[in-house]
């Protein structure tokens, strides 16, 4: 077993060299903007858009890297986002046990939902982690502690570490910043590591990453734990953020929010899902001051990605790049 | 007078029939969900947007050119078939060699699209349909009033399944319908024109989401936002009914519908993720669903 | 000396007509967020609607006070807290926002009423429904105008029991808002004496309301209460006519319910229903007078909301004009000292904790027969005086009540 996967991964870097340093200097360059950001742009705009590409990075580690698409991680991200506001508020823990309770509390659901849901493929999954994120949504709306439709509000930031105030725009940026940069990093490493490299093989071929010998299920299953803790952990920030968790954040619509974010940007490239995140983002808050209906808009984007424009904005940026190193 | 847990049994009795009523809902739109997923392979998140679409027609039909429920009924399901089938020759026939989640993420756009436009022209507090002059009234069954329109529903509702079921098992029509669900290619090499037969499919499969739209007219307010929550239990209900029968997705909605009335009586406050509760509770034991078979 | 005196003055009058008065105003323009949901289930009920009244109030003002220009900006905060609150900020931070309105949704109303009480600017609420803007979390800058939960079910419940329905059924939506509609009218109808027979809590978004209806016919009830809102009551009513429940003496009370909301229903379901109103447009002149020219822009009558949207945008600017100023302590202060008076309220005055208390009406939707054309919808029965259609801010848990 371990012979396989050193030899799909040595098959791998070969060629993916080249694109890997392209990739560091690109990413290099990206992290001095995102420094850089807030002092030209709304430092709230940026940290949504910092969220919202974490839990899409989230999400396209499943869809991209694994071929799974999760119609329910809304789940995840709002439930999270609920458990920070939750332990920050009424029990005034300090702000990063609050992430890591809902990082925790993510991956525990994240943990139910895969045992149920990775028993069937496709369009399958996708109905089914539906449908569980609906019952998620349903507890979320009756269970006392999230006090309903009017959400646990007046979060309070708190001080990092006992160290950084987060009431500061830019102390909370930078952290945000720097979550989001952690969770990018894993993401990275979880793709480029052979557990990654066994995923692309069960996107790929399920039934011939069965025959040599691996335990695709465990795989799977691992691989949806970890996308589900990043996205509660994208949650858990939000809460902060915006010192608020309400029922949006559990909503279906939610799950096909993140969805689009990581079909515009481009599904299975690592930079894809955070482009696609800041234009939707982008895109919401250009059109609430618009008569647009929103919904009709977001709709037509979908449509037109799908139709199209399947391999999302980065995606065909990368094909159109002349190809390197052969 | 002895009770059952604590609840008559007139109530129960009327629980269970208000059940039946929801339960032939759920099998009318699992039906046209699972004969489009038998076909094309693609599972349509526009479905709850159709049968809003449904509902909304047999209301600009009332409105604007004076046709009543009866007229309705037919030309509704018409419209929103015709509908479907321009939706399918101009947009979904050309994913059918890629993933299948693409099918599934183009019918979710296309549901975005169709109810924010209805939203966007009708707002969001619907419009009123009155229940047609002859249905008006109900009878007293002793144990409850039965609205006659309700009773009405389930026996539309049911005919259109079974009669369904028979076209599809039992005919010639159907035979091919099947055949080319296995393997098109031959089908069509023995002469039929299969594309225009997934049209068709689907033309069909969303006309009986239509109808449903225009049977749930009279009952619930005709709104853009009628069918987004439907949807996802309509989902839960194939999903627990398993995608390979046309009998298992009539018998499972009607199952879960009495299930669910059930559950209003014992329990009102779970009646909404009962559903999702047995969904979990069968895909651990059966992963294929009740009817379905293992792929 | 005198002449000193003298010279001061010429030069004080000067310095007066020299300089413009909207010296106090800041960038010059006083600027009103007209924020709400303008897509969603809430853009029937405030909407555009909400934001043609606002700028009404400003066109009223000749578009000007304390020498400023009014400037009316509108967005959708699409029922997301998290929109509504980074709209808010930004309109505050970059915008130049000096007082934002209605906001329905109470989520997305918190939200706010949290940024423009640590930004210090005035929020004039007229969507939202939740007591706790004007309890736990009230401002003082925050203004609860049209209607609050309390209002409309202890409102509803003492003026039916005046009318002799004292049994009680209640079908509630069950989450928090649903429950604390349940539990403020349960509260008032035992207190006064009355009783509550049963009650049955419905999932959100519920379609059939059938079984809970039957549960409600079989309990004896005098008053069948719907403690939901929107599509959950619309469907409720409707449901509850197709059932025959209305004809069978029971009596169904909307414990919130918006004059859309009849409007979408139709008299042949609604009629009877029982309901509490802020505002209705047939009600005297001035109220018909706005409401018809509202609705030549709008094309429907309006709803309280947008009525009070309306009430509240107008005392706001009079008291900017009063206060020279649209420093918000000073307009707050103002806004709180002067009376509300124009076609929305009556002798209305704003409380310590920012709920403006006006008179209240008990309505009873007409039947077909009685009404005598598009929009002729209610009966009103009763009016609830200001003092007691309202809780008192003793109680309301609000810090700046003494």
């Amino acid at each position: 077993m371990s012979a396989a996967s050193n030899s799909t991964s040595v098959a791998m870097r070969g060629p993916s060299r080249g694109s890997t340093m392209a990739t560091t200097l690109i990413a290099a360059v990206l992290l001095l903007i995102a420094v850089a950001a807030p002092f030209v742009l709304y430092p709230v705009f940026l940290m949504k858009v910092l969220c919202f590409a974490l839990f899409a990075c989230a999400f396209n580690l499943l869809i991209g890297f694994a071929g799974l698409l999760s119609f329910g991680h809304a789940a995840f991200f709002g439930g999270a986002a609920y458990v920070t506001a939750h332990v920050v508020k009424e029990w005034g823990w300090a702000p990063e046990f609050g992430l890591l309770a809902a990082t925790v509390v993510a991956a525990g659901l994240g943990l139910v939902f895969g045992l149920i849901a990775i028993r069937r493929q496709g369009i399958y999954f996708a109905m089914i982690t539906l449908a569980l994120s609906q019952m998620v949504f349903f507890l979320a709306l009756q269970l006392p502690f999230t006090h309903g439709e009017d959400g646990i509000q007046g979060v309070p930031r708190g001080t990092l570490f006992g160290l950084f105030d987060l009431s500061q725009p830019l102390t909370m940026y930078y952290t945000v910043l720097a979550i989001f940069v952690a969770g990018f990093a894993l993401i990275w490493r979880t793709v480029h590591s052979p557990f990654g490299q066994v995923l692309k093989a069960i996107r790929e071929n399920e039934p011939r990453a069965v025959s040599l010998g691996y335990r695709t299920d465990r795989y799977k299953l691992v691989a949806f734990v970890l996308s589900a803790s990043l996205a509660g952990l994208a949650g858990g920030t939000k809460a902060l953020v915006f010192q608020l968790a309400s029922l949006t954040d559990v909503t279906w619509q939610m799950s096909g929010e993140v969805v689009l974010m990581t079909l515009l940007g481009g599904m299975g490239t690592l930079f894809g899902p955070v482009v696609g995140a800041g234009l939707v983002v982008t895109l919401e808050s250009y059109l609430a001051s618009t008569s647009l209906p929103v919904p009709v808009v977001i709709g037509c984007i979908f449509v037109v990605c799908v139709l199209v424009f399947r391999r999302g904005i980065v995606g065909e940026l990368l094909a159109r790049l002349p190809r390197r190193g052969h | 007078m002895f009770s059952l847990l604590g609840v008559p049994p007139q109530v129960l009795f009327g629980q269970l029939l208000l059940g039946l009523i929801n339960g032939s809902f759920y099998a009318l739109l699992s039906l046209g969900l699972a004969v489009i997923f038998g076909m094309l392979n693609v599972i349509n998140f526009a479905h709850g947007a159709l049968y809003m679409v449904g509902a909304f027609v047999a209301w600009l039909l009332l409105t604007y050119a004076g046709v009543g429920y009866w007229g309705a009924l037919v030309v509704a399901p018409v419209v929103v078939g015709l509908l479907g089938i321009v939706l399918e020759k101009t947009m979904l026939s050309r994913l059918y060699k890629l993933d299948h989640l693409y099918g599934l993420l183009l019918t979710f756009g296309l549901a975005l699209i169709l109810e924010g436009a209805f939203r966007h022209q009708y707002g969001v507090s619907g419009q009123p349909y009155p229940i047609p002059a002859a249905l008006q009234g109900g009878q007293n069954l002793g144990f409850m009033f039965l609205p006659n329109y309700r009773a009405w529903v389930v026996v539309a509702s049911l005919t259109v399944c079974f009669g369904t079921w028979f076209a599809i098992e039992r005919t010639k029509l159907g035979a091919y319908l099947r055949a080319a669900t296995e393997n098109p290619t031959l089908v069509q090499a023995f002469g039929i024109n299969v594309p225009v037969m997934v049209s068709l499919t689907y033309g069909f499969g969303v006309a009986l989401a239509g109808l449903a739209g225009v049977l749930a007219a009279p009952i619930y307010q005709v709104s853009p936002l009628m069918g987004t929550n439907l949807i996802i239990i309509v989902f839960a209900v194939v999903v627990i009914g398993g995608m390979g029968s046309i009998l298992g997705a009539i018998i499972t909605g009607l199952g879960l519908g009495l299930l669910e009335g059930l559950t209003k009586v014992f329990y009102p406050e779970a009646s909404n993720i009962v559903v999702f509760v047995v969904m979990a509770i069968v895909l651990l034991i059966k992963p294929a669903g009740l009817f379905g078979r293992e792929r | 000396m005198r002449t000193l005196l003298l010279a001061g003055t010429a030069l004080l009058t000067l310095a007066g007509t020299v300089v413009p008065a909207s010296a106090q105003v800041s960038d010059n323009v006083i600027r009103i967020g007209v924020l709400n949901d303008r897509s969603g289930i809430y853009a029937d009920l405030a909407g555009e609607g909400s934001a043609v009244a606002a700028r009404m109030a400003a066109e009223e003002f000749g578009n000007k006070v304390a020498g400023a220009a009014v400037e009316i900006v509108v967005a959708d905060h699409q029922n997301k807290a998290d929109i509504a609150a980074s709209k808010a900020r930004e309109w505050v931070d970059t915008g130049g926002v000096d007082a934002i309105a209605d906001v329905p949704n109470s989520a997305a109303a918190l939200a706010v009423q949290g940024i423009t009480k640590e930004k210090k600017r005035i929020f004039l609420m007229s969507g939202p429904g939740a007591t706790a803007l004007s309890g736990a979390q009230c401002s003082p800058y925050g203004f609860q105008w049209t209607y609050d939960n309390y209002a409309m079910a202890a409102g509803t419940g003492r003026a039916l029991y005046e009318q002799g329905k004292k049994k009680w059924f209640f079908v509630t939506a069950d989450y928090a808002f649903g429950q604390s509609l349940e539990e403020e009218t349960t509260k008032m109808v035992k207190s006064l004496g009355g009783t509550i027979v049963g009650s049955v809590r419905h999932p959100l978004g519920t379609a059939d309301f059938s079984s809970f209806l039957l549960q409600a016919q079989g309990s004896g009830a005098d008053v069948i209460g719907l403690a939901n809102a929107g599509g959950d009551t619309v469907n409720a009513v409707k449901q509850a006519a197709e059932f025959g429940i209305t004809q069978s003496g029971q009596s169904l009370a909307g414990l919130l319910m918006f004059i859309s909301d009849v409007n979408a229903l139709g008299l042949q379901s609604a009629q009877g229903l029982m309901l509490t109103t802020g505002f209705y447009w047939d009600m005297d002149d001035q109220t018909r007078d706005w409401s018809k020219k509202f609705e030549a822009k709008v094309g429907k009558k309006p709803t309280m909301v947008q009525a009070g949207v309306y009430s509240a945008v107008k005392h706001y600017l009079k008291a900017v004009e009063a206060a020279k100023t649209d420093d918000a302590d000073k307009v707050a202060a103002k806004m709180r000292e002067l009376p509300v008076e124009d076609m929305f309220a009556k002798k209305g005055k704003i409380a310590a904790n920012g709920r403006m208390f006006h008179d209240m009406y008990l309505a009873q939707v007409k039947t077909p027969a009685e009404s005598k054309g598009a929009w002729d919808y209610y009966k009103i029965v009763k009016t609830i005086p200001a003092d007691t259609a309202f809780m008192d801010p003793k109680q309301s848990g609000c810090a700046l009540v003494k």
